[in-house]
């Protein structure tokens, strides 16, 4: 699903990531650790293109992302990403944070082809062949009411329908992070990018966050998670990433990697963190 | 002071029974007039300034653009406005041939140089915006664009209200220049009572105050919008 061809990242004289080649399938759960400074979370933004990568291509769905003539908008929209800090919308209250980016997706495509139809239409008077017009079966309202209906069942499934309209800033970590993920889930998005998702988190609210993510594990998303937490990325991991300066020394399943590691760097760093 | 009471009473003479409360009331429409409108056009260029000033700059046409932008910025904040308002009045207008009423001129030449200044605040603005609001939006596949108006510049506005409630305030006490070019405002009104009351002692002073009451007016009325956008930050 996700094809990484020699991917570079440069800043100035820095080499962060010195050409990375891994191919991410539909349905993996892709766990990538290593000591900080190592480049993951830099790899993890260049992914979605956060970062533009210096050198290499990300196949998306057979178009590459990293290529500067794509809109990357529109791919984006079909890859969720999960912050550290968070950062939900401020200025936005609990649903608003959730439905923004569908409606306003939703309402920017229907006016799109409503401007084309109108084109199509003005060129079909005035010409013998009738090309067929873009099909609306959509209004904004629904677009709307459909957003926010998706907005709730997702908020009831974390049980926190309750807070639809409050403010983030009246919220905890863990309630954050929580509508953080279902706010990246309700693009339905093919795969979700973790960055760190608990590091920011009070020790008795990374469990809530942790099992979000099982569940998410356990339906078949595609997720590839940057983390600490060891014992996490065994449970729910189907492949663990080793990363270390800008480079993977290790990938293979997470009973290999954490029982049986190959690489003297991995062995280090496991037996420094577990 | 002794004769203060009969420069009362000449001045309520020209003020209430010679219509001189007619002009006042015109100019206060003008003056206020002059600083919404010119506040209006400030925000909404300064908001483009800012925008464009924050764009990475990668491609050609944002450097453009910038450059563009800090020639705009130089050139308003390096002459005084009454030095705007005569070049735009007498200099432009007059060589472009275009025929506009002198409110229109103060509406503009106030806008525009608002906008230099209102530019640097909203760009402070954006910039105490936490960089990770941007990213979660673009993550979500929104636009620079889409994200810059609907998420970062409305906490930004929120940040620097206080510092906008200032520039408005200096614009209206700024608009008292309006009179080089013809145009009808407080001082006008006050002057006219004066020259025909032959005494300036009261028309000023009432001048005075009645600049100080719509500045506190303006003050509270910042406050008031100040705690409504602070809602969100507030824990209920």
């Amino acid at each position: 699903m996700i094809d990484v061809i020699n991917l570079k990242k440069r800043y100035g004289n820095l080499e962060v990531l010195k050409g990375i080649t891994i191919s991410i399938k539909e349905g993996e759960k892709v766990a990538i650790i290593g000591p900080s400074g190592s480049g993951k979370s830099t790899f993890l933004r260049c992914l979605n293109c956060m970062e533009d990568p210096t050198s290499g291509s990300i196949i998306f769905e057979g178009v590459d992302i990293a290529d500067m003539r794509v809109d990357i908008n529109i791919h984006r929209r079909h890859m969720g990403m999960v912050f550290q800090q968070f950062n939900l919308f401020n200025n936005k209250t609990v649903i608003e944070n959730i439905m923004l980016a569908p409606v306003y997706i939703g309402i920017h495509d229907l006016r799109e082809k409503k401007f084309k139809n109108f084109f199509i239409k003005l060129r079909n008077t005035f010409s013998k062949e009738k090309k067929p017009l873009y099909e609306i079966n959509t209004t904004r309202e629904k677009i709307k009411a459909e957003a926010r209906e998706n907005a709730m069942r997702l908020l009831k499934r974390i049980g926190l329908e309750d807070k639809a309209n409050v403010y983030p800033s009246t919220l905890s970590g863990g309630q954050k992070q929580r509508i953080a993920i279902i706010r990246a889930l309700a693009m339905n998005p093919k795969v979700i990018l973790f960055d760190e998702p608990t590091s920011a988190l009070d020790p008795e609210m990374v469990g809530e966050v942790l099992d979000l993510i099982k569940q998410l594990a356990k339906e078949g998303m595609t997720l590839v998670i940057v983390t600490h937490e060891m014992g996490f990325a065994r449970e729910i991991a189907t492949r663990v990433l080793f990363m270390d300066e800008g480079r993977i020394l290790e990938d293979n399943t997470p009973e290999e990697i954490f029982s049986n590691p190959q690489n003297p760097r991995t062995k280090e760093f496991l037996s420094k963190v577990l | 002071m002794g004769n203060f009471d009969k420069k009362l009473i000449r001045f309520w003479e020209i003020f209430y029974y010679y219509n001189g409360y007619k002009k006042v009331l015109l100019g206060l429409r003008n003056t206020v007039y002059i600083a919404v409108f010119g506040l209006l056009l400030g925000i909404i260029i300064g908001t483009i300034i800012a925008i464009i000033k924050v764009v990475p700059k990668y491609k050609t046409l944002p450097k453009i653009l910038g450059v563009l932008c800090d020639i705009y910025v130089g050139l308003f904040r390096g002459t005084p406005v009454v030095v705007q308002l005569l070049v735009a009045y007498y200099v432009i207008l007059p060589l472009l041939g275009i025929n506009m009423s002198a409110l229109s001129v103060c509406v503009l030449v106030f806008g525009l140089n608002s906008g230099a200044y209102v530019s640097e605040i909203m760009r402070s603005g954006i910039m105490s915006v936490d960089p990770g609001q941007m990213e979660a939006g673009r993550a979500l596949g929104l636009s620079f664009r889409v994200t810059m108006l609907k998420i970062v510049v409305p906490q930004a506005v929120k940040n620097i209200l206080p510092t906008l409630g200032n520039e408005f305030i200096a614009l209206i006490k700024e608009t008292s220049v309006v009179s080089f070019v013809g145009a009808a405002d407080l001082y006008v009104a006050f002057n006219y009572i004066g020259t025909n009351s032959y005494e300036f002692m009261v028309p000023y002073l009432v001048m005075a105050i009645i600049y100080i009451i719509l500045v506190l007016i303006i003050a509270i009325l910042i406050k008031a919008m100040e705690r409504r956008l602070r809602k969100s930050d507030r824990r209920n």
